[in-house]
């Protein structure tokens, strides 16, 4: 193949609806998305969730027990590659592969079997326990494509989405593969959606999928650039890492491409990005302030908003960043 | 690793070598004491201590000694408490091939696949959250260290190595795929040198859910390819190799335990926790892996097969291995070490990868145990004792829940 690897295809489910016009129309607006409280034992949070709509839910025998998460990872999915690429792929003339990323997983069904094995372990659910496996939605999306290629579920922090978009590309460069959806999803319940807010109370959780589908040749936008991951491990704090990648990823200042960022509203956590890219004086997409911190899916969620931005001709190129929060800063370019 | 549009995509595939390698299994700390272990036969099932088991129909597992402080005075006692159970078994392990290749740090990707990750601190994090919700005392430190990636983040700053990390969870075959994506990273130039391995440590959710699935043995034996088998021993424990190219290896003098020579990776779409009858997806990466490599199955003096014990599982495996090797099935030598530690899960791949570098090593085959009488699909020769062999070349498969399966080859080195 050449090196050319466009993004042929994009999803989206988060709280301002199903698929991608939903997304960029909420970005548009500017406005962020209605809160609920999510309440048990009298503690109660603030969330943003993805709105009810069971005609929007792909219709497959494999999600008919699913936690949401499957749920959104597939809606996004099937978006993103789009139905004649879905039916080349069922009828076995295209290999695709899945690259899952995650934060947090399969929380609901965690949850519910754990309360269940505490109550009493011989009445426990052996249908919940399949699905809070970390790749339990990677594989009902594979076995929706009916497809056996690779397919690789990822964890890491809310940047993870990025090594992702490497795995892929390292697929396709090897051939292994003729087209990879890349897809970061989350589900939230009162487990993470306090967890995070022991973190800070200025979080509101939230949930969602983003994907890309990528393939070898040509198209309206190309995947330019995916620089290593910084690591936390390798430098002093979060904003090394946040300045090390931003020079890696952003040459100069350009006033054309947009830069899709990770701020969230948090001050004290926005601070060593805000730092990083004080400087940056073209246009700024902040999809987390508006949709909530949807953790693994938040990434993914931004480079679908890049994307959109560059097929649309808003802006000739975009970079994505995340500043993670406890292992890496991470980033892509997309351009035409 | 990063990619660039403006860059070649293509490269010129590099020969993979295996310098370095660490275990922690039931069987024992490091690799002597398993290499004895299994050299000998050994069982290492015992009566489980880490959580409460008094409530389930299954009290045994392949538990191991895990030392209450570091053995290594460079993870002070703070950091020893904050690492989960897992990570401490990753880290001796980790800290073991790093040793063995002679390497004492510096900046290599670090690829590591685990299914459980640090869920006992997820466990302790539910049980506080739902008899005491609005104590909130503790329960930062618990969310932060519950995390897979502030783990591995620990344990590569104990190592000394920078990274980038790519954890991988594709459920009992995370281990080999994160061998395996190493593999690739070398083979490609992407990198010169990987850390890679599996871990995973027993944990209540995890056992309580096997047994829930009625997949445990009763008897808390596995007896892998008996006809009368009923179910898998879980396990806990870590593998860790080196993946180097082999002009790297070279050029630093370093041993050169074996080469990689094929990785094959699919997916198993027939069902989310069983595999197909015939073993469609087993019989894609064993032919895939050996293509690869440039092997025949003629060429495969022992075989370390995933084997679980369950009854669903051996008999598509050895649907696939008949279907792969053919009319050179009798001389296939086959064995599942997981009769020996159990099923070490997201550990699994890469203990059993380290298990057949053992084999090349000492040119013994490890055995099944506890096989009274072989299934029928026992057409390959089931190795029921430890016995001494010419090894040059070893297989090892891998599937998991999710239909995730793999398959690695070795070679011994100089053995071509």
């Amino acid at each position: 193949m050449s090196g050319r690897i466009v993004i042929a295809g994009t999803g989206a489910v988060s709280p301002a609806g199903w698929g991608v016009p939903a997304l960029m129309a909420a970005l548009d607006r500017g406005e962020p998305a209605a809160t609920e409280p999510l309440e048990r034992q009298g503690v109660v949070t603030a969330v943003r969730r993805v709105p009810a709509d069971p005609a929007a839910v792909p219709k497959s025998a494999r999600l008919r027990r699913t936690s949401p998460i499957s749920k959104f990872a597939a809606a996004a999915a099937l978006e993103a590659l789009g139905p004649d690429r879905l039916a080349r792929v069922q009828a076995g003339e295209w290999r695709v592969g899945v690259v899952s990323t995650l934060f947090n997983g399969c929380v609901n069904y965690s949850n519910r079997f754990f309360g269940e094995v505490l109550a009493d372990p011989a009445t426990a659910s052996p249908i919940l326990f399949p699905e809070t496996v970390f790749n339990a939605p990677s594989s009902h999306l594979s076995a929706m494509l009916g497809s056996t290629a690779p397919n690789d579920t990822l964890l890491g922090d809310g940047a993870e989405f990025f090594t992702g978009l490497e795995v892929a590309a390292e697929w396709l460069a090897r051939g292994e593969v003729d087209g990879c959806l890349v897809v970061g999803a989350e589900e939230i319940d009162w487990l993470c959606a306090e967890a995070l807010h022991d973190y800070s109370r200025g979080f509101v959780p939230s949930e969602g999928a983003g994907a890309l589908y990528l393939e070898a040749g040509d198209g309206p936008v190309r995947l330019l650039h995916v620089p290593d991951p910084v690591s936390f491990t390798g430098v002093a704090d979060r904003a090394a890492a946040a300045r090390q990648l931003r020079e890696t990823l952003a040459a100069g200042d350009e006033p054309a491409v947009l830069l899709v960022d990770s701020l969230t509203g948090v001050a004290r956590f926005d601070r060593p990005e805000r730092e990083a890219w004080g400087d940056w004086s073209g246009p700024t997409w902040s999809p987390r302030t508006l949709l909530g911190e949807s953790m693994g899916a938040a990434a993914a969620l931004q480079c679908v908003a890049a994307v959109e931005a560059v097929k649309s001709g808003r802006a000739t190129g975009a970079l994505a960043f995340a500043l993670g929060g406890n292992e890496q800063a991470a980033g892509a370019r997309f351009g035409r | 690793m990063a990619f660039r549009a403006d860059s070649s995509p293509t490269f010129e595939a590099r020969a993979v070598a295996i310098t370095g390698m660490g275990i922690v299994s039931p069987m024992g700390l490091g690799f002597a004491d398993n290499a004895a272990g299994f050299r000998a036969g050994r069982s290492a099932f015992r009566p489980v201590t880490v959580f409460d088991v008094s409530r389930q129909r299954v009290g045994t597992a392949g538990q191991a000694e895990v030392p209450e402080r570091s053995p290594d005075p460079r993870v002070s006692l703070r950091d020893w408490d904050r690492m989960d159970r897992g990570t401490r078994l990753a880290w001796l392990a980790a800290g073991e091939a790093m040793a063995s290749a002679g390497l004492s740090g510096g900046a290599m990707p670090v690829v590591i696949g685990t299914s459980a990750a640090a869920m006992p601190i997820g466990e302790a994090y539910y049980k506080r959250a739902v008899t005491e919700p609005h104590r909130r005392a503790g329960q930062l430190r618990r969310v932060e260290t519950y995390q897979s990636q502030w783990q591995m983040n620990g344990l590569m700053r104990h190592l000394g190595v920078s990274g980038p990390l790519r954890i991988l969870s594709n459920a009992c075959a995370s281990g080999a795929n994160a061998i395996g994506h190493a593999f690739h990273l070398v083979r490609s130039g992407k990198a010169e040198r990987v850390l890679a391995g599996g871990y995973d440590a027993l944990c209540q959710l995890v056992f309580a859910g096997f047994d829930a699935l009625q997949a445990l043995a009763p008897s808390g034996i596995p007896r892998p390819f008996d006809a009368a088998r009923d179910g898998l021993a879980l396990g806990e424990g870590a593998g860790f190799v080196v993946v180097e190219s082999l002009a790297a290896a070279r050029a630093r003098g370093a041993r050169v335990i074996a080469e990689v020579l094929g990785y094959g990776a699919a997916t198993d779409i027939h069902h989310l926790t069983q595999p197909h009858s015939e073993g469609d997806a087993a019989l894609a990466t064993m032919t895939a892996a050996c293509r690869m490599a440039g092997v025949s199955p003629e060429e495969i003096d022992y075989l370390n097969s995933h084997g679980t014990g369950t009854p669903l599982n051996d008999v598509a495996e050895g649907r696939a291995i008949q279907r792969w090797a053919g009319e050179a099935t009798a001389g296939v030598k086959v064995s599942s070490t997981k009769s020996s530690i159990g099923h070490l899960l997201g550990g699994a791949g890469a203990v059993e990868a380290v298990i057949c570098l053992m084999a090349l090593e000492g040119q013994w085959l490890p055995a099944s145990l506890h096989v009274r009488e072989a299934d029928p699909v026992c057409t390959f020769d089931l190795v029921r004792e430890p016995r001494d062999a010419r090894v040059r070349t070893a297989l090892t498969n891998s599937f998991g829940f999710g239909g995730a399966n793999a398959t690695l080859i070795f070679r011994k080195e100089g053995a071509a």
